[in-house]
């Protein structure tokens, strides 16, 4: 052994050894990097555990028919009801408003960036979409309840000063660079030899973006109306700015009413004993929320599949 | 069709064609104008009725019950902690799960599961996280309704994002990178540490920022977890005496500080009847904006440096 050591050179098995340490911390290097990505599904199994147990203390209360068919939600009175139909009318109504501006405005700025503009209008056009998706949702609160409302006044008069109109407008603006950036990499990617062989027959750029890349990419633009449904489903601070938050049944854009997000916000604010029913109303809301935005994301998975296309 | 068409006819055609397609042309070009109209409309009404407001007192007052002596003092710092927390729990999170996922996962159902997840969890409404923080954060884990709890609620939210753009700067690295580096005698972590993560940084940086300005404008989450939103004090800075009772805080007092930040100030501020105030939303709201836009240009100007610079 010592005469080994004398040339100064490590000995095989010490190199071996060091081999051997080597694999450990590789595989302790593994494990750490995998429990990052672990961190990921503990949230989902957070999220999950947190709405279902905190909503069964809330069902043990209240029963369930009563939540899905009372049309008063009143949960802070001393008469109770808890109808969550009122709140997601509020939901439904503004994220229609929403989607009503931002699928076509989408559509359009998508299949122009794609199939109409030059290379250098692109190349500004899709920085400025992403600033204007990543303004602070508050401050699109302020620019519903503060310059939209009062120009929308002064076309309907009798309009409130806070609609689910104005605030469904705005949530739409909101929405749109998600869904025509979303909608434009789904209709780039679409093979070249497909155009040529339409502008081939004659046909215009129009015709050739309607009748050829439209359908071809429709799995992909379907994908992106999805996820801009889920973006108005869950978006809060416009709607608790601009839409008032007084819980209202109605089906009509020209009223104030509270949607599931904009009540989870007003609970929030005030502060209401952990444990009490008040309490445990906002996580049955927001079960129902999660619940409405996953059947979204189970039918746009299931459109994908269905319609699409693959070169 | 006709059997045979004269010349002017067929031009007739192609001239109907042709304005067809003008005409969507410009109808693009009125929907991008609008987009742009908006953030120029907000900022410009901001600025403008913001502007007497935008002076340093505005910068070092506190909240106040009269408007014109309101300032966003702890909502700013407020913010500025929030997000140390954010990136500080978000960042090595984040870039240590886009790692696994492209350098070491196996193409196997806990890999898949992992991936599924994190495309399902950025579709998640972001109160949704809020209450997520509520039940674990604030009540299971007891920190309360503190810096903490916020600064980890908002690195949840923004977690799929840095992961995403990870793996996106990761798969763009060619293969030759990792096959000469193994070559060499490298392990995988070697590789990954010295080769790697070096050429993925600007790319992740981006994707960091990107997630960042997200997090800095979210309200619901930190509403939800019961931000207070009128706060006339600063979270105790490390070694120094705070209360009466002479303790010096500690380093990390600050991280368990009630606080607020500065969408929760503008909230404050928009929803009061007084007219006064919208000012200070004003003001305020033009402060978080030039925030915001200002970290969203910094990160598309990075990428598009990459694109230029980088050629395998």
């Amino acid at each position: 052994m010592s005469q080994n050591n004398i040339s100064g050179l490590p000995q095989v098995s010490d190199r071996l050894a060091k081999n051997a340490m080597r694999h450990v911390s590789e595989r302790l290097i593994e494990f750490v990097l995998f429990a990052a990505a672990a961190v990921s599904v503990l949230t989902t199994v957070g999220i999950v555990y947190v709405l279902v147990t905190e909503s069964i203390h809330f069902f043990q209360n209240v029963p369930i028919s009563d939540f899905l068919t009372d049309t008063q939600w009143t949960p802070l009175f001393d008469d109770a009801h808890y109808g969550i139909m009122v709140l997601i009318s509020g939901t439904l109504v503004s994220s229609g408003v929403a989607l009503l501006v931002a699928i076509p405005m989408g559509t359009i700025i998508a299949i122009y960036l794609s199939e109409f503009a030059n290379p250098k209008v692109r190349e500004v056009a899709k920085p400025v979409l992403e600033l204007l998706g990543g303004i602070p949702t508050i401050v699109f609160g302020y620019f519903a309840l503060l310059i939209v409302t009062p120009l929308l006044q002064t076309i309907f008069p009798e309009l409130p000063g806070f609609s689910l109109l104005s605030a469904g407008l705005v949530m739409g603006i909101m929405i749109v660079p998600y869904i025509a950036s979303l909608s434009e990499d789904a209709m780039r990617a679409v093979p070249m030899s497909m155009r040529e062989g339409s502008y081939a027959m004659g046909a215009t750029k129009l015709h050739t973006a309607i009748h050829v890349v439209v359908p071809a990419a429709v799995s992909g633009l379907a994908a992106s109306y999805i996820l801009g449904i889920s973006r108005a489903v869950g978006e809060t601070m416009i709607l608790a700015v601009a839409a008032g938050m007084q819980p209202n049944l109605t089906w009509n854009p020209m009223e104030p009413a509270a949607t599931i997000t904009s009540y989870i916000v007003q609970v929030a604010l005030g502060d209401l004993p952990h444990g009490s029913i008040g309490y445990q109303t906002i996580f049955a809301a927001g079960l129902t929320l999660l619940l409405i935005t996953l059947a979204f994301n189970i039918a746009g998975q299931w459109m994908r599949r269905r319609f699409r296309e693959a070169y | 069709m006709q059997k045979s068409m004269t010349t002017e006819q067929i031009r007739a055609l192609i001239a109907r064609g042709k304005l067809k397609d003008r005409i969507f042309q410009a109808l693009g070009i009125v929907c991008l104008a609008l987009g742009l109209l908006v953030i120029t409309l907000l900022v410009g009404d901001m600025l403008i009725r913001g502007l007497e407001r935008l002076n340093l007192d505005f910068f070092t007052n506190f909240a106040s019950r009269r408007a014109a002596q309101s300032g966003i003092l702890s909502a700013w710092v407020g913010t500025i902690l929030v997000m140390f927390v954010t990136a500080l729990a978000a960042v090595p999170l984040g870039v240590a799960a886009g790692i696994y996922l492209e350098e070491y996962a196996k193409r196997n159902w806990i890999t898949e599961i992992i991936e599924i997840n994190i495309t399902n969890l950025a579709a998640v409404p972001s109160i949704v996280y809020g209450l997520l923080a509520l039940g674990i954060f604030v009540y299971t884990f007891g920190f309360g309704q503190s810096i903490l709890s916020a600064g980890l609620t908002l690195a949840l939210l923004i977690l799929p994002i840095v992961i995403v753009s990870t793996r996106e700067a990761i798969r763009a690295i060619p293969a030759m990178i990792r096959e000469g580096s193994m070559a060499v005698g490298a392990t995988r972590w070697q590789t990954c540490r010295y080769h790697i993560i070096p050429y993925a940084m600007p790319g992740i940086l981006t994707g960091v920022i990107i997630g960042l300005a997200r997090a800095i404008g979210e309200t619901a989450p930190i509403i939800t977890i019961g931000a207070l939103t009128f706060i006339a004090f600063l979270p105790p800075a490390p070694f120094t005496v705070t209360g009466a009772d002479g303790i010096s805080a500690g380093l990390f007092d600050w991280v368990m500080s009630p606080f607020t930040v500065m969408p929760i100030q503008i909230f404050n501020w928009t929803s009061r009847p007084d007219p006064a105030f919208e000012i200070n939303a004003a003001a305020a709201g033009f402060v978080l904006m030039a925030m915001v836009l200002s970290m969203n240009a910094v990160a598309i100007y990075l990428r598009y440096k990459m694109r230029k610079n980088i050629k395998w």
